[in-house]
Parts: C-alpha cells; sequence; structure tokens
C-alpha cells in the first residue's frame, strides 16, 4: 500500500521534511503521559493491594500509676470476627519507626510515644469498623484505629487529577496532530491543484484521488511514529536507570520511582504510533473528499 | 455559464451533438469556446440552463456517477496539463490507471500509441524536456488512449507543424469512423476548410451551426 506510485508528487513537498518530526514530537509527548499514568496506576494498585486487610490501632501512651489499656485493646481485637492478628509493636519497633525523624539520641521511654497494634484483617469478612471503634473506645479510651481509608482516599485523589491531566494533554496533542495534518493535506491540495483537477476531469473517483494523500499522510506519519516511540522508550529506560541508580540501602529508598511498566504497558506504547498513523490517514482523506466535494 | 460573479460568457446556447459526428468549433479569441468545452467535460456547471450528456442530464446524475461519465469524454486541454513528474509514458497510462486498467495491458497499449504519435523514444521523457509540439501530442494520446465516447480538442493543433497537424487531424478522423463524437476547437482555417468537417460558430456568445461540407481534395 506504501510502494504504490504516487500521481501526485506529495513525496516532494516541504511538508514532508517537517511532518514526521511534528508527529515524532508528539507522539513522544503523548508516550510520556501514558506511560506516567501507567506507572501512577500501577503504583496506586500496589499500595491499595499491600493496605488492603492491614489496619493500625494507636493506643495513647500509659499514664503513670493508670492502667495499661493495651491489654485490653489486645483482647478486643483479637476477640472479633474477622480479625486475624493483633500484635502490639514494642517499643523499640516504635523507636525504629520514628529513628529517621528523631535519631536514635532519645530512648523511647523518655517520650511519651503512643502504643501501635498492627492488625490484619480478612479483607473478604473485614470486621464492622464503626462498631469496633465505638467498642475499643469503650475498652481503651483515647485508643485510635485507623485503616488508611483517608491516606488512599486523598492519594487515589492526587493519582486520579494526574491522570486526568495527562488524558487532556494526551487529546490535545491528539487534536494538534489531526490539525496539523489538515493543514499539510490543504497545502498539498493547494499546491498540487492543477494535477488534481487533471485527474478528477480525467474520471478518477475521489477515493482514487484522496488515496494518494492518504497513503503519502499514512507514510510519513508511521516515519514520525516510530521515531517518537523510539525516543519515549529510550527516555523510559533512562528515567529507569536513573532511578535504580538512586536506590539508597539496597531497594528501600529511592529519590526516583521505580517505573513498573508492565509487557502490555509497553504494548500500549507501541500501539501509539500505529494509532498515531492511523488518524493522520483518515485525517488526509476526510480532508481531500471534503475539498474534493467542492469540485464539480 | 458565467464565472463567479462576472459577466455571462455564453448564454441561449442551444445545441445538440449527434453520436459520432465531428464538429469543428470556430469563433475569435474570448468568444467561450474553451468554456464551452469546460462546459462539456464537466470542469465547470452551468449557472442556468441544461446539459444532457450520452442521454443524461448532468444537473440530476448524482455525483458519484460523473467520474464514470468523464472517461468516455477525453479531453486534450490548450494547455496541454500534462504532469510535469510523470514521465510520457505515465501521463499517457494515468485515464487508463485511474479506470483500473492492469499494468500489463496499460503497457501495450500506451507504448503502441505513443509509437504512433512519433514518441516512441520518448516513453520515458519528462514534459518539461519535450517540445511544445510533442508535449502536445503527449496530451493528445492520453486524451484518445481510453478510447473515449467524446473527444473535445482545444487548439491541438496550435504547436505542430503541417504535416504533424494533417497526421494528428487523421488520428481524428479514424477515431470518428470508430464511433468516437469530436469536437475540435481551432483557428486553423486552413485545416477546417480542408477537412470540412461541420463547423459549429462561435461569436458574441451565441452559437451558429454550419453544415459539413464536402471535403475538399487534398
Amino acid at each position: 500500500m506504501l510502494g504504490r506510485r504516487l500521481d501526485i508528487p506529495l513525496n516532494r513537498d516541504s511538508s514532508v521534511r517537517f511532518l514526521p518530526w511534528i508527529i515524532a514530537l508528539m507522539v513522544y509527548l503523548a508516550g510520556l503521559a501514558l506511560a506516567g499514568t501507567l506507572v501512577l496506576q500501577g503504583a496506586l494498585e500496589r499500595w491499595n493491594t499491600s493496605l488492603a486487610g492491614t489496619l493500625t490501632v494507636q493506643l495513647p501512651p500509659a499514664k503513670p500509676g493508670g492502667t495499661d489499656p493495651l491489654p485490653a485493646a489486645l483482647n478486643l481485637l483479637r476477640a472479633t470476627r474477622g480479625v486475624i492478628s493483633a500484635e502490639a509493636l514494642t517499643r523499640d519497633q516504635t523507636a525504629k519507626l520514628i529513628a529517621p525523624w528523631l535519631g536514635t539520641a532519645l530512648s523511647p521511654e523518655e517520650l511519651a510515644l503512643p502504643r501501635l497494634v498492627d492488625l490484619r484483617v480478612d479483607p473478604r469478612a473485614a470486621p464492622d469498623l464503626a462498631d469496633l471503634r465505638t467498642r475499643l473506645a469503650a475498652a481503651a479510651p483515647g485508643a485510635l484505629l485507623d485503616d488508611h481509608r483517608l491516606w488512599l482516599d486523598r492519594l487515589a485523589g492526587v493519582v486520579l487529577s494526574i491522570e486526568a491531566t495527562a488524558l487532556a494533554i494526551v487529546l490535545l496533542i491528539g487534536g494538534a496532530a489531526v490539525l496539523t495534518v489538515v493543514f499539510t493535506t490543504r497545502a498539498g491540495l493547494a499546491v498540487h491543484h492543477a494535477v488534481v483537477e487533471v485527474l478528477h476531469l480525467i474520471g478518477a473517483r475521489d477515493g482514487y484521488i484522496a488515496g494518494q494523500f492518504q497513503r503519502q499522510a499514512l507514510a510519513l506519519a508511521l516515519r514520525g511514529g516510530l521515531l517518537g516511540l523510539l525516543l519515549t522508550v529510550a527516555t523510559l529506560l533512562g528515567i529507569g536507570h536513573a532511578g535504580a541508580a538512586t536506590a539508597l540501602f539496597g531497594e528501600r529508598v529511592r529519590l526516583l520511582p521505580a517505573l513498573a511498566l508492565a509487557p502490555w504497558h509497553w504494548l500500549l506504547l507501541a500501539v501509539l504510533p500505529l494509532f498515531a498513523s492511523l488518524i493522520a490517514m483518515l485525517t488526509a482523506r476526510v480532508t481531500v473528499l471534503r475539498a474534493l466535494k467542492r469540485m464539480p | 455559464m458565467r464565472y463567479g460573479a462576472g459577466p455571462e460568457v455564453l448564454r441561449d446556447i442551444s445545441m445538440e451533438l449527434a453520436a459520432g459526428s465531428f464538429h469543428f468549433l470556430t469563433g475569435p479569441s474570448g468568444a467561450g469556446k474553451t468554456s464551452l468545452l469546460k462546459l462539456m467535460y464537466l470542469a465547470e456547471r452551468p449557472s442556468r440552463g441544461l446539459i444532457s450528456l450520452f442521454g443524461r442530464d448532468i444537473a440530476t446524475t448524482p455525483r458519484r456517477e460523473l467520474p464514470a461519465l468523464r472517461r468516455k469524454i477525453g479531453v486534450v486541454f490548450q494547455d496541454f496539463r500534462l504532469i510535469e513528474h510523470l514521465s510520457a509514458f505515465d501521463n499517457v497510462a494515468l485515464p487508463l490507471r485511474v479506470a483500473g486498467l492492469a499494468e500489463e495491458q496499460i503497457r501495450e497499449h500506451v507504448t503502441e500509441l505513443l509509437r504512433w504519435v512519433g514518441l516512441a523514444d520518448k516513453l520515458n521523457a519528462r514534459p518539461a524536456t519535450l517540445s511544445g509540439g510533442q508535449q502536445q501530442r503527449v496530451a493528445i494520446a492520453r486524451a484518445v488512449i481510453g478510447r473515449p465516447s467524446l473527444l473535445l480538442a482545444d487548439e491541438p493543433t496550435g504547436n505542430v507543424d503541417d504535416e504533424m497537424a494533417l497526421r494528428l487531424l487523421r488520428l481524428f478522423e479514424e477515431m470518428n469512423k470508430l464511433g468516437t463524437t469530436l469536437v475540435i476547437a481551432t483557428h486553423n482555417e486552413a485545416l477546417v476548410t480542408r477537412f470540412g468537417h461541420a463547423r459549429l460558430h462561435l461569436e458574441n456568445g451565441e452559437i451558429t451551426q454550419l453544415r459539413a461540407r464536402e471535403r475538399q481534395m487534398v
């Protein structure tokens, strides 16, 4: 289809030189936006699954001379249906949690640290949290039950708004690509008006003439799209490499996020240039057909 | 008809060409010969009036059926309108390619016709490298390659010497004998007189039809 002879010398137009670059740039930007969305979505899903089934109970520090609310809370929690385990964090474990912020100079005894209970629940038969909160407050006054929902919901909100922005960017890029192809096709029609008219007058159907423009647009967009894809892949691998290089303490802390793209994500990115080429081809076809309709 | 909001170029023209007829279209420059031909090869629409081609009213013929009608019409444009980046061969082959003929048949027909018009050694030449007369012959070959039912030619002998003009006119006569209807716009009175076919004379936007005379002895 791409190798067929052109009756209209479209391959000599100046648009031939810049259209692939524009498409390449657009596929590149769209690819990055898409990859960013996929990475964020993946991260959100991982947080969701790792936090589903885990709850934290926070107990106020025992007052000197007062009764420790911990045993009562643990008893209540362990007796609740749907709770798999309820383990109190030791003072050392709690100290480790705050060490990154406060250092290790202070001993936990000097601080009025709340006691934390790590709670694992069966996600399929989770206990009624409202009921559990009431009973917990009765057994251990001042106890807080944190299901991470607030944090996760806010995070999901941020991710969603970033995704919406990325989608808007991709749509804008698509719109700009369509406009670019419309303008280059119209320029081609204007430059080659005489040839188009001859073809029209010797009995070429509109589809025959449009075919010449759409083949050209497809070839140029494919070339540009593949270049854009190449740039996207190179950038993503570069970021991934840079991310790995910033890993501290083994793999626990990273300054840059890991680019966790699944195989089907890469496939989606690979479809992008094909999609762009298809849009370019259809746009060229529709533009030419509409212009030809104005000829007698 | 008129171009845009301009004055009427042609008006009150009523004529009928019998199938298989041969007409010269004459008249002073600016009389509207080219405009009349444009109406006939469907490059323009009349601002009012009726055009019927091959028994079909053009105004009511659906647009998608017009290409098939256009393929029955061969046109030799006054300015040739050859496609510059295509070789003589590809220019002549264009109507057959547009009609979807097999490349094998195209090669055979086009080569034969170009040989006939004396351009056997110019098959791969671009129009820019051809003389005016050679370009005109390519244009004529392109017009006749599809064996049209109607051949319209605008000054087809304007750039060739007398001998080639006679040769081309004979080609037209041969086609006419095979059933093609011809209208040839020309300023060449000598040719009109020599071949003696019916004449359509256009002057001041009006047309007069003169019958064919006996052909003069050459």
